[in-house]
């Protein structure tokens, strides 16, 4: 404005301060913009820029551009702005928002944007309540694209995809998107308005308006459905595409308010503050102390590969955990890796662990020193791959005669018979997990006991698992005629 | 400092924390839901933001906003779902947003099975979006390096204002191993000044990827690729695995290349002088390390769970002056170390043949 107009004449209507004075944005012309003549972007644009001054919020809006004809709506806004991709502004949005909960975001997108290919991500945003100000902008064809099909097209009207008029059979019907979310628990306001004549255009401005407020006070979602001209591509005149509007489209589409929560909502919870960075290791439940067993400097070279197999529920991943846990307090490298793939799925369960002075180069356990065999299918499968001078551990009675092998030392106990004296069989994976300490001498039972003591969070399942720990233990004891090899140690 | 005994995607989760990650929006697949549900838990006591969203195609454009408004976000899933992800990579390093995204692979293509594989390289390394652009590739192999790795992708995609993709397979996010933390000390990054975060001060900041005038696009793709052939230069990682005195040199990432440590070994005791170079980064691809490596090797030995996707990386870096082989098994099947060293020692055992039979033609 000219500095020459006295304090007393100020003009009273202006361009809102949120639109800039000239688009330099837009390169050529900056002084117009590049809207056709009675497009109904340019009426709801400048609707939304004066609330945006009402509100006095400019410095918080960040205004999400779609893919259509309003995606330049950087050129015009002097807010921040994101520009994203066809039908994801409400995703976008919803990143936008949840990173910095004090920006008023508003994401605008047209009827092909909103309806059709984003309507999943307009569907859920709504549903989520997210506090957002949606604006859509319904003139029932795709613009920018020139003139095809869009989702809220009228039934027989001629697009350039639908030359012979849009049929119900074969196209759908038109979408009242507007009802479709009102459906919906999440919304707080939805209304359909029109640019059809100055009233309407004014009630559009109240609608627009409201919508911001909401999210100004935190309201949830809020969506205004605009009905707008599109003369270029609906070849009429500006005044006819207006009467269309007025007469034809809000026949079709009544305007409205569809749902209304605003009195009765909440304003959402504000996220709590950040814990200080210092507290991070604490809530990553990262350890900070050393575990006091370490491994005595006088051990040799070690390198064991033990295969844990059985069904699933027997524990069998939880037996190979601890022995890797206990191993690492020992001071060795370890690696356990879960029978991975469609076994995950089905009955059985199997996992591979390995326990090395050395840095630990393949994970996967095909040729094992130690199997221990929680059923039979298992030690059917397993038992060829176990290595001459290995051990095998099986949960049973006897092993199967045709599985018998003279190479390597057999442990045949009912582990889960043995835990179930003790009043827990499901503790029989502990059990083995004894005898394979007492038979193999792999790792000391303190360090185990200390695993277990990390592992297990319950006090009485800790107190069962240490009984059954020491029954396994005590079953190789009675049962051992020889000095327990090594298999491991080289 | 302590070791924990975690697994690979749990890993990968803390260290993403520790590395200034503080939102995650995502979308459960077979693989990588640790990572989602580590995220879950984890996200929201440090103050920061987890999201399921709807699809993954919703979550990679909830990572552009958060990404648009400065936050250090990330998302995670597996071969399927970055095929739905492509549309938002490529928006998300048109637009010059930095975010992590991480593949877990599977086996593929379509539905494929849920067992591991690394058949996504070409999607991860050469593009798997549309358009001029680029993703920093990083192939973690131990539980270690998903924690590691994790906090220097957020690095770099910030240095760098791009996607960085973290690429692993079933096996090394499913695995579990001890992780040395060495400095639990969380970052706090700075917002970036580019960001748009609803302030006076931001006001003026715009994130786009939309250049209508060729020439304007043409600039924007050339900075682009300006940025890349700097990364080239700076950003290439490896390991080499007793190469000094290799005459045949493997090539692998992932849980691959620790098989073909045990490969390198038993090679060895047989008298053939292996060695191993495990790309780290496979964008930017190693080359130079390859090429240089080529002045001594006799041959190469590319292997993937693949049908053979990385070996033409190594081929155009050879350039030709060396035998590249190939081995690869796909469908979730893990090469052992048995089949691999059966299978080079045949090749060469077949050279012998070849070059005796060259010999006695000529004679």
């Amino acid at each position: 404005m000219p500095d020459t107009i006295p304090a007393n004449m100020k003009p009273v209507h202006e361009k809102a301060e949120c639109l800039y004075e000239s688009y330099f944005r837009k390169g050529e012309n900056p002084h117009q913009t590049h809207y056709c003549p009675g497009c109904g972007h340019g009426i709801t644009l400048k609707l939304l820029a004066e609330a945006i001054d009402e509100l006095g919020i400019r410095d918080r809006v960040i205004v999400v551009s779609p893919v259509g004809c309003s995606v330049f709506l950087y050129y015009y806004f002097d807010t921040g702005n994101v520009q994203v991709a066809h039908g994801r502004a409400p995703a976008a949005a919803t990143g936008l928002k949840r990173s910095r909960p004090d920006a008023i975001v508003i994401s605008y997108q047209g009827d092909g944007d909103l309806a059709a290919i984003g309507s999943a991500e307009i569907l859920h945003a709504a549903n989520r309540g997210e506090a957002i100000t949606s604006i859509f902008v319904n003139n029932a064809i795709y613009g920018m694209t020139g003139g095809q099909m869009a989702p809220t097209t009228p039934l027989g009207n001629k697009t350039t995809t639908t030359p012979f008029g849009r049929a119900a059979h074969k196209d759908g019907y038109p979408i009242h998107i507007s009802e479709v979310l009102s459906a919906l628990d999440g919304p707080v306001y939805i209304e359909r308005v029109a640019l059809g004549n100055v009233k309407q255009i004014l009630a559009a401005k109240r609608a627009i308006r409201k919508a911001l407020e909401n999210q100004v006070k935190g309201l949830g979602f809020s969506l205004v459905e605009v009905l707008s001209p599109c003369p270029t591509i609906w070849k009429m005149d500006p005044v006819e595409a207006q009467r269309h509007v007025r007469e034809f489209m809000t026949t079709l589409y009544p305007l409205g308010v569809k749902c209304d929560r605003t009195a009765q909502a909440q304003p959402l919870p504000a996220p709590p503050p950040a814990p200080p960075l210092e507290e991070f290791p604490r809530l990553l439940r990262i350890p900070t102390e050393e575990a006091p067993v370490q491994r005595s400097g006088a051990m040799g070279e070690v390198d064991c590969r033990i295969k844990v197999a059985g069904f699933g529920g027997q524990g069998v991943l939880l037996l190979g955990q601890l022995i890797a846990e206990a191993g690492m307090d020992y001071g060795l490298e370890v690696s356990w890796l879960p029978s991975y793939g469609p076994e995950m799925r089905s009955g059985t369960s199997n996992c591979h662990v390995r326990l090395s002075t050395r840095a630990i180069d393949s994970p996967l356990v095909s040729k094992s020193h130690v199997l221990i065999a929680l059923n039979e299918p298992s030690l059917r499968k397993f038992m060829p791959a176990v290595l001459p001078g290995g051990t095998v551990l099986y949960n049973g009675a006897e092993i199967p005669e045709d599985l018998r092998r003279n190479d390597v030392t057999v442990y045949a106990l009912p582990f889960f018979e043995i835990a179930d004296k003790e009043g827990a069989a499901k503790a029989g994976n502990i059990v083995a997990l004894g005898a394979l300490l007492e038979a193999t001498r792999l790792l000391p039972a303190e360090v185990v006991d200390q695993a277990m003591a990390r592992v297990i969070k319950s006090d009485k399942w800790l107190e069962i698992d240490r009984r059954a720990l020491s029954r396994g233990m005590e079953a190789i004891r009675s049962m051992k005629t020889q000095p327990a090899k090594e298999p491991c140690h080289a | 400092m302590p070791r924990q005994l975690i697994k690979g995607n749990e890993a990968l989760m803390k260290g993403a924390i520790l590395g200034g990650c503080r939102a995650f929006y995502g979308y459960p697949i077979t693989p990588a839901n640790e990572l989602t549900e580590a995220a879950a838990y984890y996200l929201p006591q440090v103050g920061g933001t987890f999201l399921q969203a709807e699809s993954e195609v919703a979550a990679i454009n909830m990572v552009f906003g958060a990404a648009s408004a400065g936050i250090r976000a990330m998302t995670a899933s597996s071969g399927p779902g970055i095929s739905l992800m492509a549309e938002g990579i490529s928006y998300l390093a048109g637009a010059e947003l930095p975010c992590v995204i991480v593949n877990i692979m599977r086996g593929g293509p379509g539905l494929g099975n849920i067992a591991p594989e690394q058949s996504d390289y070409f999607q991860a390394v050469k593009g798997g979006g549309h358009g001029n652009y680029r993703c920093l590739v990083l192939a973690p192999a131990t539980a270690q390096e998903m924690c590691d790795l994790a906090r220097l992708a957020f690095e770099l995609a910030d240095r760098y204002r791009n996607p960085v993709m973290i690429v692993a397979d079933g096996y090394t996010g499913q695995m579990m191993e001890p992780v040395d933390f060495y400095s639990t000390a969380a970052v706090d990054p700075p917002v970036p000044e580019w960001a748009v975060t609803g302030t006076a001060e931001t006001r003026k900041n715009l994130i786009t990827s939309i250049y209508l005038q060729p020439d304007e696009l043409e600039a924007h793709v050339r900075k682009l690729a300006e940025k890349y052939r700097l990364a080239e230069q700076r950003e290439a990682r490896w390991e080499n695995y007793r190469t000094e005195d290799a005459d045949l040199v493997f090539v692998g990432y992932g849980i691959v290349s620790r098989v073909l440590k045990s490969v390198v070994e038993a090679l060895r005791e047989q008298g053939i002088r292996a060695g191993l170079l495990r790309p780290i980064t496979l964008y930017p691809f190693p080359a130079a390390e390859i090429r240089r490596l080529a002045g001594q090797a006799a041959v190469f030995f590319t292997v993937e769970m693949s049908m053979g996707q990385m070996v033409e990386d190594v081929r155009l870096a050879v350039e030709g002056r060396r035998p590249v082989e190939f081995y690869g098994r796909c469908g979730g099947n893990v090469p052992s170390v048995e089949e691999i060293v059966q299978h080079v020692t045949q090749w060469i055992d077949g050279r012998a043949e070849q070059a005796v039979a060259e010999v006695m033609h000529h004679a």
